[in-house]
């Protein structure tokens, strides 16, 4: 059976592999990937053509149909009128993106995002001033100072707190958090931002604390003794030698973590209130984007409506921030990666 | 291997076996416990003194048990030393890792400290600085004495006696920042608050470096190759000016061309600091050590004393096995 070139047969007939079998594996494997690719595809159009619907008369399925139906039915002069007034502007992008009042249900209507836009860094703000220090500290402890034991009881207990469901979260916040506050400041209301931005801050700790640590221990033992044997201290050690040379997988682990705090929704729909408010004061009840839509979800608009075509705008604008988020953690990622070999 | 357990009642034999290609001058037998010949610091680049007769080793006993011969702390006077060790150990958990060393460190000598893979002598060194108590499980016992004040006391802060005694690691281990900043850091973490750009200046002269990273000293450290590197990290140890500067095998992870750079730059470190080298390329401690600790496996110190004795004329049968090449 020897070919052209002559010598021995490695063809795969003559070596008796199943032939086939690796194409097929190959594509199954190939469509689960694909799966995922799909979806997100997916979800972006239906973002997309949603939020065109509440800038637009129509969405594009519905100016596309009605393009189409009128080609049909009376020829390019009805199709002309019906793509004229599918293309009519509903809400200006000027009026949503910097419009200062936010009421898209209620008369008279307003579709100005920034007080959600506030809503929503308000929380991201309080939880980061909460969780960027106390994760940082405690991944510093865990990785230089703590000994074996004490690693033993805070890690696992880090990832409880990782594994609580956010409505739970947002129970606490109402039962625990609000009337410490309300302690202090008694005209605080039973909604307000601080407990949200609290509660989310704490929630953020473990993902913050588990990652940056992970980026820490990973940082080589030649370097920590080097500094040891300058003389330096264990603080010292932390700050100017593992900080710096762990800092990619810090940034990326802050990043990761106000992203976690710009989609939150269950725990600051509860503690925060529904009321779109750009107020500077941590005590007023708030309204950020998720919540808003988890209030027009569970609410009786009817579908088409402009409260309900207003979702897909502000989830667009959700969707945009988390994506800008993920971009600048691999940006950071890549360009801190060659801190140490 | 049957061990040799010289004795005071048995000197050694001109006869002795012995390396086929190393022709060994006759031994001369001579009293115990007779004080060895004032100790004199080598002069840097002086040509190494010829092989002067030693005293026997004095008998070590523990607890009426005669053991292998440990060499006497009395081997140096003890004004000149700097490091001296008394009955030191150390365990790692269960395991002894070093049985009791005696020895006293000469000032501004080169001491190397061979023996092979596993014989305590990086665990040695890196009691020196304290290292080891990075280490869990690592228990210290003895005493080690820095300029007289035993370093394990209680009240001696680890973070201070490192800070007179540096470390070169065997992998060059830069601090991923600028040249200048790797050299500066030790001045830096000791508050130094004078001309910083002058000290690290000497301190790159003093590596042998300066004239190769000059111009580039904000680029950084780990953009120089493996040679530089090391010799950066010694221009780090030295620049806050330690009294001792201990080395772990620093030439292990270079190629014979920085090797003997390395090598070169030691040998005049040695006029300004005293300097502790673990290495086990035992032509590199014949090379540039003024004195020599044997470590042999069980973490035992075999034997220590002039360099050019113990590779000529080592007294203990198993040294001069290994330093031969029959074991290790």
């Amino acid at each position: 059976m020897s070919g052209a070139g002559g010598g021995v047969d490695l063809s795969r007939a003559g070596s008796n592999i199943p032939a086939g079998r690796n194409l097929a594996v190959r594509a199954v494997f190939f469509t689960c990937a694909l799966i995922t690719v799909l979806t997100t595809f997916g979800i972006i159009v239906v973002l997309v053509d949603g939020a065109l619907g509440f800038f637009r008369e129509e969405t594009l399925f519905g100016l596309l149909s009605g393009v189409l139906g009128g080609l049909l039915s009376g020829g390019p002069a009805e199709a002309w009128a019906a793509a004229r007034s599918g293309l009519g502007v509903q809400v200006t992008v000027r009026e949503f993106l910097f419009g200062t009042d936010w009421s898209p249900i209620i008369r008279p209507r307003s579709y100005g995002v920034i007080p959600l836009l506030w809503g929503t860094m308000i929380i991201v703000v309080g939880s980061a001033l909460i969780a960027l220090p106390i994760g940082t500290a405690t991944a510093i402890y865990l990785s230089e100072y703590a000994d074996r034991r004490v690693r033993n009881v805070i890690k696992p207990t880090l990832e409880v707190l990782a594994g609580i469901p956010t409505i739970v979260y947002g129970f606490f916040a109402l039962s625990f958090i609000t009337p410490i506050i309300q302690r202090f400041f008694p005209e605080t209301g039973t909604f307000n931002a601080a407990a949200g931005a609290i509660v989310v801050g704490i929630m953020i700790i473990p993902m913050v604390s588990s990652l940056s640590e992970d980026a820490m221990s990973a940082v080589p033992d030649d370097l920590r003794n080097a500094a040891y044997g300058l003389g330096a201290t264990k603080f010292e050690v932390s700050t100017d030698v593992v900080v710096p040379a762990s800092l990619s997988g810090v940034l990326a682990s802050y990043i990761l973590a106000i992203s976690r705090a710009i989609g939150e929704t269950m725990a600051v729909t509860l503690a925060v209130g529904m009321q779109p408010n750009i107020t500077f004061n941590p005590l007023e009840p708030i309204q950020t984007m998720t919540a808003y839509m988890v209030q027009v979800g569970i609410s009786d608009v009817s579908v088409g409506s402009i409260g309900y075509q207003s979702l897909f705008a502000v989830g667009l604008v959700l969707f945009v921030m988390t994506l800008v988020m993920n971009l600048l953690s691999l940006w950071v990622k890549s360009r801190y990666r060659e801190a140490y070999r | 291997m049957p061990e040799k357990q010289p004795t005071a009642d048995e000197p050694h034999t001109a006869n002795e076996p012995h390396a086929a290609n190393e022709p060994r001058r006759a031994h001369e037998p001579h009293a115990a416990n007779e004080p060895r010949p004032a100790h004199e610091p080598r002069r840097a680049h002086e040509p190494r003194r010829a092989h002067e007769p030693t005293a026997t080793e004095p008998i070590r006993t523990d607890g009426g048990r005669v053991t292998e011969a440990t060499p006497s702390i009395q081997e140096i006077p003890e004004a000149d030393t700097v490091i001296e060790s008394k009955d030191l150990t150390v365990h790692y958990g269960d395991v002894q890792a070093l049985q009791p060393v005696n020895v006293r460190l000469p000032e501004r000598e080169v001491t190397a400290i061979i023996g092979p893979s596993g014989c305590g002598k990086s665990t040695f060194l890196r009691c020196l600085n304290r290292m080891n108590d990075m280490v869990d499980a690592a228990r210290v016992g003895g005493e080690l004495r820095f300029r007289g004040k035993n370093v394990y006391d209680g009240d001696v802060d680890p973070v201070a006696l490192r800070r007179r005694v540096g470390m070169v690691f065997q992998k060059p281990n830069p601090f991923p920042k600028s040249i200048y900043d790797n050299v500066a850091y030790g001045l830096k973490i000791q508050g130094f608050d004078g001309d910083m750009d002058a000290r690290v200046e000497e301190a790159l002269r003093g590596a042998a470096l300066w004239n190769e990273v000059s111009d580039q000293l904000d680029s950084s450290g780990l953009a120089l190759s493996g040679g530089q590197q090391q010799r950066l990290c010694i221009a780090r140890a030295i620049a806050p000016d330690p009294e001792v500067i201990l080395m772990d095998e620093p030439a292990s992870a270079l190629d014979p061309v920085a090797t003997a750079k390395v090598e070169d730059l030691i040998d005049e470190l040695a006029e300004q600091y005293t300097v502790v080298i673990v290495t086990h390329n035992m032509q590199q401690a014949a090379r540039i050590s003024d004195k020599t600790a044997v470590f042999l496996t069980g973490g035992k110190l075999v034997e220590f004393g002039d360099t050019d004795r113990i590779f000529e004329n080592p007294e203990n049968q198993r040294v001069e096995d290994y330093i031969t090449g029959k074991f290790g």
